[in-house]
């Protein structure tokens, strides 16, 4: 599927997905790679979109339902694991076929710790301090093996900036098809476009 | 034995609710908080069963909470209350009804403000002041005399401030404390509690 990459910072998390040029007479505002699911908690994907939308649905709805029942915001580690059970649920039993994604997630628990997770269609899932999903992965996720040092992510446009130049090493028509989404800690999530984050 | 009330202005709406949790004859708290946002720019005020306003409230505020996630922007006040109702009706003819009494608050960015009234019959109102409780009897003919739609905050608050005094001298039971909460364009403000004084 289309590029994604996703960086922890120390006081911001970053996801940025590489935004497929649309057809001419297509509304671009219904293609949308990167989706909330909570206020605290947000999440990219690479593969089937429809997939995606159901997993993503269903995510949604645990993110209240554990606000109800525990009073308390999910940690992100939680949601991955109830994402990356369902997938796993799905390649074993009742004859169904797998979840055609892999997803990056994001966000902050309630303690304040930055995190990032990363899952597949099997339904492993593990924590990343960065990490890229896609077509190219592996030429991203060397780019960054390279460049994510301590100094790399010390401010929040730093974190911006590897993830917009990690983009960049597979992404062909340059910024304008990059569409980033920010979560500050404490802060509701933001989606943009690289110019207006980066001074 | 629980009072609620609302009142609409020009650009606001005003709640107070009361801050008693009781059982039976004891006072086990006298800061409850019976007001549940659901969402930047609407309050719910619940109040009746134990158990059933907590339970009620907060299912509807999960959901509400829900469809902002899947939507991408929040309900309307119309809308919420709306859905509100659905949810209770559709409970009341199942083995386990909400034996629950709202007042539902909001401020719409089109439609201005707006108050509705819900009962456990699940009953819907929009009104421009409402009451629940006992406490309804002896406020609602003063609402009526003293309500202009044109109203300030400040004066709201002195028109609340008229209801919770009657209270205080004509309701059999003591009720010391008020929460008070305005909701404009700005979204939901606390005010400062009432807490009306003198002999009874």
């Amino acid at each position: 599927g289309d590029h994604c990459v996703g960086i922890r910072g120390t006081d911001i998390v970053v996801l940025g997905v590489e935004k497929k040029s649309v057809a001419k007479l297509q509304e671009e505002r219904t293609v949308r790679k990167i989706c909330a699911l909570d206020d605290h908690v947000c999440m990219a994907f690479a593969g089937l979109t429809a997939d995606a939308r159901i997993v993503i649905n269903r995510a949604r709805v645990e993110c209240q339902s554990h606000r109800l029942t525990v009073e308390d915001p999910v940690t992100v580690e939680y949601i991955t694991r109830h994402i990356a059970t369902l997938k796993q649920r799905y390649t074993q039993s009742n004859g169904r076929r797998p979840f055609g994604i892999s997803a990056l997630i994001v966000g902050f628990d309630y303690d304040g710790t930055p995190r990032l997770y990363q899952t597949d269609p099997s339904g492993t899932y593990h924590a990343w301090k960065a990490n890229a999903i896609g077509r190219s992965a592996k030429t991203v996720r060397e780019f960054l093996e390279k460049n994510y040092t301590d100094e790399a992510i010390a401010t929040d446009n730093e974190a911006i900036k590897l993830a917009i130049k990690a983009l960049l090493e597979v992404v062909q028509s340059g910024g304008k098809n990059i569409d980033l989404a920010v979560i500050r800690r404490n802060q509701p999530l933001k989606v943009t476009s690289p110019k207006s984050l980066v001074v | 034995m629980e009072y609620l009330i609302g009142i609409q202005g020009q650009d606001f709406v005003l709640v107070a609710a009361d801050n008693i949790a009781a059982n039976s004859i004891i006072q086990m708290k006298q800061d409850q908080d019976k007001m549940f946002k659901l969402s930047d720019k609407i309050l719910l005020l619940c109040v009746g069963e134990a158990g059933d306003t907590v339970q009620f409230a907060e299912y509807i505020q999960k959901n509400i909470q829900l469809y902002k996630m899947r939507n991408g922007y929040e309900l309307s006040p119309k809308a919420a209350a709306n859905f509100t109702r659905k949810n209770l009706a559709d409970y009341l003819r199942s083995r386990t009804p909400y034996h629950v009494n709202l007042l539902l608050a909001g401020f719409d960015e089109t439609d201005g403000p707006g108050l509705y009234y819900m009962d456990h019959l699940s009953a819907l109102a929009k009104a421009p002041f409402a009451a629940h409780g006992y406490g309804a009897y002896l406020t609602l003919s003063i609402l009526d005399r003293y309500y202009r739609p044109d109203l300030t905050r400040d004066e709201a608050v002195d028109l609340l401030k008229k209801c919770i005094e009657e209270l205080n001298k004509r309701f059999i039971l003591n009720l010391p404390s008020f929460s008070v909460r305005l909701i404009d364009k700005e979204g939901i403000h606390d005010l400062e509690k009432l807490m009306p004084v003198g002999a009874k």
